[in-house]
């Protein structure tokens, strides 16, 4: 058994002068504090990577920095999925007995310690060096092609997309730490840059600083419990050259196995919190995980079903597209936030119903995936 | 890396693929053994250059100077008559779907593999 007990997130946007150690620590504070639990308690610490100050040992920089000696600590790179990946092996190694306080911490000050540019190529290495790099490719275009292929056997269009855009906007706008704060439409998407077609500007998120961590326990510290309730992966490839079919990708190979190993079905989910690095990456994965019918995830959004007040409220702080994405912290912003749901923290965001929530990162090109299921228990 | 005939990764105007004696899998990124079933040494191809396109996406936005020269510039996957899927670029104007053959053109300081529409 493991629970999420605390859980800390800064802004993400800019954070001028600040290190990528610096915003990790920021973050370590406030989720220590939100457990209630001394830092001299955390026994293990899992920690992402920085493509602004990489390193062989980030975990244990990380410790010295911070000021603690954990008896269990490494760094785990999975991309985009690092945050649940780091998650779900919090979660066995409290489960197994190994550590009691399991500090699971991101961040990076991925925009202003370097340029965009260098930004964009770092991740444009994921790609392969001699098969794909040489050609140019960036990692919208990654995402480019697979969107190309959804749109052509699906019947998705560009202005469907543009409404997860426009959704992660109008969530953004509640949340005062969110990079953006003007409301977007369909048409703003549809008129922004063109960037990798059918990819525009506004359905890329954007690069960011930021941080966020979490405290993974085995037993609760507070009076409400977020238990994992039962978490897997899938690794189908790296690159998108050696993808297998859409209809054979690995978000359905991952939520399939999470609900077995969760015994929870998709009609119990009550809150969502998926991986949204660019438009198709939501739409996608919501089709995937089985949260929307194939090609019919973007008629949700314009009913209002993945609203705050929808029958399934998806990432209400705004997700990557609009809360920003600041590396492994990115997407760890969406555990934080289910957290604040689940617990009834999340103010004037908060929905009605966040029993149970399903949350699915995706890292490299659709590449590796972990779903997992949190419940709330009292 | 390790094979014997050159290809465009080398600078040469070729697209050569792997298949495994053993199994009969084919496939595009070159490795001293059969990734499908682990037997060593499969033999080396030159494929003919035709394909069909499965996907496109017209970079707008490069991230260095030497590819920024370029833009836009298409990327595509084609599926090769060989039955391995590479990445390429492509004219344009192509669509899924498209009968396609291969030419070679420099870019950012290399050779690459340049589809258009078959005639």
């Amino acid at each position: 058994m493991s629970f999420i007990t605390g859980v800390g997130l800064t802004s993400y946007g800019k954070h001028e002068g600040s290190s990528s150690l610096d915003l990790m620590s920021k973050a370590a504070e406030l989720a220590i504090a939100d457990a209630g639990l001394k830092r001299s308690e955390i026994d293990g610490v899992l920690c992402g990577y920085s493509t602004v100050s990489p390193h062989i040992m980030l975990a244990t920089v990380f410790a010295e920095h911070f000021g603690i000696q954990p008896s269990y600590a490494h760094a785990v790179q999975v991309g985009g999925a690092t945050g649940l990946a780091m998650t779900m092996l919090a979660h066995h190694l409290v489960d197994a007995g190994v550590a009691k306080h399991v500090l699971v911490v991101g961040g990076e000050n991925r925009l202003t310690g370097q340029s965009r540019d260098a930004s964009i190529q770092a991740l444009a290495q994921v790609g392969h060096p001699d098969y794909e790099v040489t050609l140019g490719p960036t990692i919208p275009a990654y995402y480019g092609l697979v969107a190309s292929r959804y749109m052509h056997e699906y019947g998705v269009t560009q202005e469907d997309l543009a409404e997860f855009a426009v959704l992660m906007r109008a969530h953004a706008l509640t949340h005062p730490g969110a990079q953006f704060y003007e409301p977007i439409t369909v048409a703003d998407v549809m008129a922004s840059k063109p960037v990798a077609m059918p990819l525009k500007l506004l359905d890329c998120c954007p690069v960011s600083d930021g941080g966020a961590a979490f405290v993974v326990s085995r037993e609760r510290t507070g009076a409400t419990g977020i238990r994992v309730r039962g978490c897997a992966q899938a690794h189908t490839h790296q690159h998108v050259t050696a993808a297998p079919a859409l209809s054979e990708l690995g978000a359905e190979i991952a939520v399939a196995k999470a609900k077995a190993a969760s015994g929870v079905a998709i009609s119990d989910v009550r809150y969502a919190a998926v991986y949204d690095s660019f438009t198709i990456t939501l739409a996608m994965l919501l089709e995937d995980l089985g949260l929307a019918g194939r090609g019919e995830a973007a008629a949700r959004v314009r009913a209002g079903h993945f609203g705050r007040d929808g029958a399934m409220p998806l990432n209400t702080h705004g997700g990557l597209l609009s809360y920003g994405h600041c590396g492994v912290g990115g997407a760890m912003a969406h555990l934080v936030e289910t957290h604040l749901q689940m617990t009834e923290r999340a103010g004037p965001r908060q929905v009605r119903d966040a029993s149970i929530a399903l949350l699915h990162g995706d890292g490299g090109v659709l590449s590796s995936h972990v779903s997992m299921f949190l419940e709330r228990v009292r | 890396m390790t094979g014997k005939l050159a290809d465009w990764t080398r600078g040469a105007e070729a697209i050569v693929y792997q298949s495994c004696g053993a199994c009969g899998n084919v496939q595009y990124f070159h490795r001293s053994f059969c990734a499908a079933c682990g037997a060593p040494d499969p033999t080396e191809k030159r494929a003919s250059g035709t394909a069909t396109v499965y996907a496109t996406s017209l970079v707008c936005r490069a991230a260095t100077p030497e590819t920024r020269a370029h833009v836009p510039y298409n990327i595509v996957l084609v599926d090769a008559a060989e039955g391995f899927r590479m990445m390429a670029h492509g004219a344009n104007d192509l669509a899924i779907g498209d009968a396609v053959i291969v030419s070679y053109r420099p870019f950012a300081g290399k050779l690459i593999p340049y589809f258009e529409k078959a005639k």
